[in-house]
């Protein structure tokens, strides 16, 4: 967005009038900040007692590392639970036999449809009355909820990662001998993983960030112990911050890690042809990943 | 079977799914004004607008909607005293409206980002050539088209935003469908399973439909090249 097409290199004159409208934004911006900061102390927000609990070792030892510890255990088991669901699922979609087709499609459609907490109050009670599971149902049924909403959005950048594979690779395949499943499982599906990579981080984001509504059900991750540890000190915003910050800083270095890896695939990865060269405003490496349905490929798909 | 029916007798599940929708619809409209203004920023030649735009990106895209809407709840109205107005009831339904709303802004102002990108810069080059500053070229040129090409990205952020209006359930509204679930399938352990798909199978008659309505108004609208 360095030098965006939407206006003209700024002459002299143009120039100045950036800089004041510049400076008066900055100080918009500050304004706000100031603003909610006096806010929060007009109303009693910024007492150092209700913030220190958050620099002191105890607070984290009990509360706030064991929550987060429990969080990322839900998040990694419900990434390593998606990508092989997706892997599968996605695989089956591109089945030529039409019952598993079929099955795959309406498994994939329902769950992608489905709100994450519906399935995870829905799981929370069935676990708990149907099946002996080791160790807190409720991380189960968080972790279940996650694998079969994000294993169906994974399966889908599977399917459309192949699909956007130059046609010559399949053929290539079929030429030399390989069996249908032999080329999609030696040839096409290794280069879809790889252009799907940005977007499949993306989608760890998501997951992440779906692991707190675990909260519902009392599953005793970050914002849970959060909650629990705050209300009886009264300092339920300040423990909310905090939270919010530990999530975003874990997020943004994966979305940024997804940007990285985006930019370095996008010499690997074949662009589609009909992809427009210059794009208003489009940023280098906008269409880096180029190779996923424009709609899969987001990487800001809003889960929660 | 009977003993199936009577959870429609007994509760009123239409009901729990039309507060989804009210929820959707509001936070829907919020959002849309919401994300177009920090589209603009985003695009503006103004750099400090630029980095507004963008912090406000990067900050809520990467927070749970959960705390979001815990904090509207519990902070800002719980421990700051904030309201908005109306009733115990129509208190919290406001501020969920409100979470969801500041939470799906920041997807549609990537979405119509996205848009503005398959804008051909041909067009914003003809605005300039005619003489059209900033803002008159994004509102007359570019934003106009930006929105029939982000038709796909805008209609996934309303799917994901009808899904996530369940989420109100921690913002206390107590009368939208996963709440009504949850209190049903705890009542009613002999028939956990019908009653989660009845909920399920409602989101999906809600959400199949917006979803090829977007693809048929983004085949219709695409804007021809």
């Amino acid at each position: 967005m360095s030098a965006s097409i939407l206006f003209d290199t700024p002459g002299p004159k143009a120039r100045r009038r950036i800089l004041m409208i510049n400076i008066v934004g900055a100080i918009i911006a500050l304004g706000v900040v100031a603003w909610i900061f006096f806010g929060l102390a007009g109303k009693g927000q910024m007492k150092p007692e209700q913030w220190d609990d958050f620099v002191q070792a105890s607070t984290w030892k009990n509360y706030l590392l064991p929550g987060l510890v429990n969080t990322l255990k839900a998040a990694i088991l419900g990434i390593i639970g998606s990508v092989i669901f997706g892997l599968v699922f996605g695989v089956g979609r591109l089945s030529q036999n039409k019952l598993i087709n079929g099955f795959c499609t309406v498994i994939v459609e329902f769950f992608r449809a489905v709100p994450v907490l519906l399935m995870i109050v829905f799981f929370n009670v069935f676990f708990a009355r149907s099946l002996e599971l080791p160790g807190d149902t409720a991380l189960w049924a968080v972790v279940a909820a996650l694998v079969f909403y994000n294993g169906s959005v994974v399966a889908e950048l599977v399917r459309s990662g192949v699909h956007n594979l130059p046609k010559g690779q399949r053929e290539a395949g079929i030429a030399i001998g390989l069996t249908r499943g032999m080329s999609l499982r030696h040839i096409e599906i290794p280069q879809a993983l790889v252009a799907m990579l940005p977007a499949l981080i993306g989608q760890f984001v998501v997951i992440l960030k779906d692991s707190a509504l675990g909260y519902i059900i009392s599953f005793n991750e970050l914002l849970f112990f959060a909650r629990t540890y705050s209300s009886p000190n009264g300092n339920v915003l300040q423990a909310l911050i905090v939270t919010a910050v530990i999530f975003i800083l874990i997020n943004f270095t994966l979305s940024k890690i997804a940007e990285m890896v985006s930019k370095r695939l996008s010499s690997r990865v074949k662009k589609s042809k009909d992809a427009p060269a210059e794009l208003v405003g489009a940023p280098a490496g906008a269409l880096a990943a180029g190779s996923v349905d424009s709609a899969e490929k987001d990487p800001n798909n809003p889960g929660v | 079977m009977e003993n199936y029916l009577s959870i429609f007798t007994e509760y009123n599940i239409p009901g729990a799914f039309w507060v989804n929708i009210q929820l959707t619809f509001w936070a829907a409209i919020g959002a849309l004004v919401l994300g177009t203004v920090l589209a603009l920023l985003r695009i503006s030649p103004v750099a400090s607008f630029r980095a507004i735009g963008s912090s406000y990106v990067n900050l809520v895209r990467n927070t749970p909607l959960t705390i979001i809407i815990l904090f509207a709840v519990l902070a800002l109205y719980g421990q700051l005293g904030f309201t908005l107005g109306g009733d115990f009831q129509a208190n919290f339904f406001r501020l969920s409206v409100l979470g969801l709303a500041v939470y799906h802004a920041a997807f549609v102002c990537e979405a119509i980002r996205s848009g503005v990108n398959t804008v051909p810069l041909g067009q914003a080059e003809a605005a300039r050539a005619i003489g059209l500053g900033f803002m008159p070229a994004a509102r007359l040129i570019i934003l106009p088209q930006a929105f029939r090409g982000a038709i796909v990205p805008l209609g996934n952020t309303l799917i994901a935003l009808i899904k996530n209006s369940t989420v109100a359930a921690v913002g206390s509204v107590a009368t939208e469908s996963s709440s009504v679930m949850k209190s049903m399938i705890e009542f009613r352990a002999d028939i956990v399973i019908p009653i989660f798909l009845t909920f399920a199978i409602g989101f999906v008659i809600i959400v199949i439909p917006v979803g090829l309505v977007t693809t048929w108004l983004s085949k219709k609208l695409a804007v021809a090249r």
